[in-house]
């Protein structure tokens, strides 16, 4: 049980990761939220798997058999929580950054950036150190 | 008097909250601001003068036992930075008062800046990795708001890369909680002090680099602060000095708080490695400020740089090292803050960051002069400043182990630190304005921004003549680390 | 308002108050079975969100409690707060939690400063979420011909 739980966690990270290393920011939010997921599930296994019983006493006993760790559960609620408010907040940001930037791609987001050709680094004169920016030929 | 201890958490936490129901009323929520910070001035004050006694603050929510309670645990250490953490508060509260580069008064500005106050307050006071991590990310939506509230472009990009890399920075620390937990069974800091002993080496070593990675991106350290001077110089002026000030500091203090406390002795090579990290970002944050022509770029990437000395202090493992840490952050926290809005003031004088396009201010305002040279040098390490007696304390300790190779790194980048703080000098205030016919505008309104930073200038100088004070209190929060 | 589905909006005034009723009782339920506060709130979201699709985002906000999602979130977050405050004038810890039972008739009803926090969350939940929900529709209705600006 625990290796399949293993395996999903590192699927789930490794699919989040690829998504946030492409050039789509949309995707970059997504993959976000994908990576978040799969520590999600990871912090729900350092309890203990198995046991599947809420942890309340039932009424007219005075011991808990075979119920699972709370805490885990507490913490990945309150962890889920955290994550949807980011991935709210961050699917926000990404539509309005696409509406004002004009474009959803990473490489030509360059307006916080100090590139060769804006005002606070002047474009050097020498062809041979002309800037390549942004890169020719790109899809 | 132990629920005290939830202040540096609660108190902005309501400001906030107030903050936010009298939005629609500049005036009134200026004045709410001004209160809920002094409260919180007053709070902290108190917390320190309780832990001067050597009581440490301990105060368990819900009445819970051990170490089943999440706690909030006052000792010095962490008193000293709630005290800091109010009066960068206060300083970027008075500093919104005026007109240099305060950006354009949205309404939740202010609500989000005291969400910042909470975050940071909460994680110097928590006693438990979970909740630390949530303070992380309490301070992490906030800055978001603060950056994206502007809604300019620029503003919006540095936000979505703030995002990207801060968000996996938390969700790498959320999974070595997750680790903790797992091998541990605990969360609360004096539990896992006790467990951690009786895990197998090998796995704690790899628990505890993916935690101390973790906040190593929280505080900008080499290789993984690119975020940091992707975003920064996008905030209007009184939120940078507060941002910048505080927020790296935070993951430095979580730093500090596992490695030299919690989890100590922590594993030898971990120590070593930060050590070769601290001085890899000292290097690399100065390279980048010297490449830059934007005071706040500049600014932004000495941060990285003198991170890089604060990460030493906690490399060099031992309580002169922690203290020289506390020592140099407390320091650093009021020069950064006070070059931030002095370079804030420039702007409002002269018309530009770009420092290409700006000069003349020594003729036109030759006072401002050392308000500009007390933080600046401070910041290089002049003596008989306060980052002099900081570095003082760190490179004897540094040498005192036999760190050659550290201090030969942390010497060399004083000298590019005092290069890009000339360049500042030399090209803002010595040169001629590169307009003929500049004369500094006359209808300002920085009656605020002059008390914020003269305010602050105050604290470096009584830090620099009277270290015997800090440099005690150091001491002694230093000892009790690890000690439990 | 162009093109809302008349079926939509004719529906959606009778589940708005459904939805709305049934958040209240998950909130109310969580006091000692399953359900409670976020949960609630998310439940009062979905309504929220309905009420947008089906009558635009600014309808939306304006039936929400004091006509602004900020509102709810601000007090719900001061409710929360405040519910730890009886616990430390009793002379336990913050958030320290009292619980009364009163007997009325053949019912009791039972009052914790536990249920106050919860309320607190539910409103905080719906607010802020809310928020975001009805900003990112309205970024859906500028695309369309005849929408908002």
């Amino acid at each position: 049980m625990i290796w399949a739980v293993a395996a999903a966690v590192w699927i789930t990270l490794a699919s989040g990761v690829y998504l946030c290393l492409s050039r789509d920011v949309f995707r970059v939010a997504l993959g976000l939220a994908v990576v978040g997921a799969g520590v999600n599930l990871a912090l729900l296994a350092s309890g203990r798997l198995g046991a599947g019983l809420p942890a309340v006493v039932p009424k007219g006993e005075q011991l808990l058999v075979g119920a699972s760790n709370p805490l885990p559960q507490a913490l990945v609620l309150t962890a889920i929580v955290i994550g949807f408010a980011l991935v709210c907040f961050s699917l926000a940001l990404v539509l309005g950054l696409i509406r004002d930037a004009g474009t959803d791609d990473a490489l030509e987001l360059r307006a916080a950036e100090p590139v060769p050709g804006d005002e606070v680094k002047p474009p050097q004169t020498d062809p041979a150190h002309a800037p390549d920016w942004p890169p020719e030929g790109r899809p | 008097m132990s629920a005290l201890a939830t202040a540096p958490a609660i108190v902005p936490l309501a400001a906030a909250a107030l903050v936010t129901v009298v939005r629609s009323r500049p005036a009134l929520q200026q004045a709410v601001a001004v209160v809920g910070i002094l409260v919180l001035l007053a709070c902290a004050l108190a917390l320190l003068a309780q832990v001067l006694t050597g009581e440490t603050l301990v105060v368990a929510f819900g009445g819970w036992p051990a170490p089943m309670a999440i706690e909030f645990v006052v000792d010095r250490t962490a008193a000293a930075l709630v005290v800091i953490t109010a009066l960068m508060g206060a300083a970027a509260i008075v500093f919104l008062a005026s007109d240099a580069d305060v950006g354009n008064g949205h309404p939740l500005l202010l609500p989000l800046l005291f969400g910042v106050l909470a975050g940071a307050g909460g994680a110097f006071v928590t006693g438990d990795l979970f909740n630390l991590y949530v303070w992380f990310e309490v301070m992490l939506i906030c800055a978001l708001g603060l950056l994206a509230i502007g809604g300019r472009v620029d503003q919006l990009d540095a936000s979505f890369k703030y995002l990207a890399l801060n968000l996996l920075g938390t969700l790498l620390l959320l999974f070595a909680v997750a680790a903790v937990y797992g091998v541990t069974g605990h969360l609360n800091f004096a539990a896992l002090a006790a467990a951690a002993p009786a895990v197998a080496p090998g796995l704690w070593l790899a628990v505890l680099t993916l935690l101390t990675l973790a906040f190593l991106v929280k505080a900008g350290a080499f290789p993984v602060y690119a975020w940091l001077p992707a975003s920064y110089h996008t905030l209007p002026a009184p939120v940078l000095a507060l941002v910048a000030g505080l927020l790296t500091k935070v993951g430095i203090y979580a730093v500090l708080r596992t490695l030299g406390d919690v989890f100590s002795p922590a594993p030898g090579v971990l120590h070593e490695l930060l050590g070769w990290v601290a001085a890899a970002t000292m290097l690399f944050g100065v390279l980048g400020a010297a490449y830059h022509w934007d005071m706040r770029r500049i600014l932004a990437f000495h941060i990285i740089s003198q991170v890089g000395y604060i990460l030493l202090g906690i490399a060099l493992a031992s309580a002169a090292g922690y203290a020289a840490t506390l020592f140099y952050t407390l320091h650093h926290i009021i020069v950064k803050a006070n070059l931030f809005l002095i370079a804030a003031i420039i702007w409002r004088l002269t018309g530009s960051y770009d420092l290409r396009r700006i000069g003349g201010l020594y003729v036109a305002r030759p006072w401002m002069t050392l308000l500009l040279l007390i933080p600046a040098l401070s910041l290089v390490g002049i003596p008989p400043l306060s980052g002099f007696w900081a570095k003082l304390l760190l490179l004897e300790e540094a040498i005192g182990q036999g760190r050659v190779v550290w201090t030969v790194v942390a010497l060399v980048v004083s000298v590019l630190t005092l290069y890009s703080m000339m360049k500042i000098w030399m090209e803002a205030f010595w040169k001629r304005h590169p307009d003929p016919d500049w004369q500094p505008p006359v209808n300002t309104r920085l009656g605020p921004a002059w008390a914020a930073t003269v305010g602050l200038a105050g604290v470096t100088v009584w830090i620099s003549l009277y270290p015997q004070a800090l440099l005690v209190y150091a001491q002694a929060a230093a000892a009790t680390l690890g000690g439990r | 308002m162009t093109s809302r589905i008349v079926i939509l909006a004719v529906v959606a005034r009778p589940l708005y108050l459904v939805i709305l009723l049934a958040s209240v009782w998950v909130l109310l339920r969580g006091h000692d079975e399953p359900g409670g506060g976020f949960i609630g709130g998310l439940m009062a979201v979905s309504a929220t969100i309905l009420w947008a699709v089906a009558h635009g985002t600014a309808a939306a906000r304006a039936r929400l409690p004091l006509g602004d999602a900020l509102w709810p979130a601000v007090i719900g977050l001061l409710l929360a707060a405040l519910s730890g405050v009886p616990g430390l004038l009793g002379g336990g810890a913050y958030l320290t939690h009292l619980w009364w039972t009163l007997a009325l008739g053949p019912a009791e009803l039972k009052l914790s400063t536990v249920l106050l926090f919860d309320i607190g969350v539910y409103l905080a939940v719906w607010g802020a979420l809310a928020g975001y929900a009805l900003a990112l529709l309205a970024v859906d209705e500028r695309d369309q011909p005849g929408g908002a600006p």
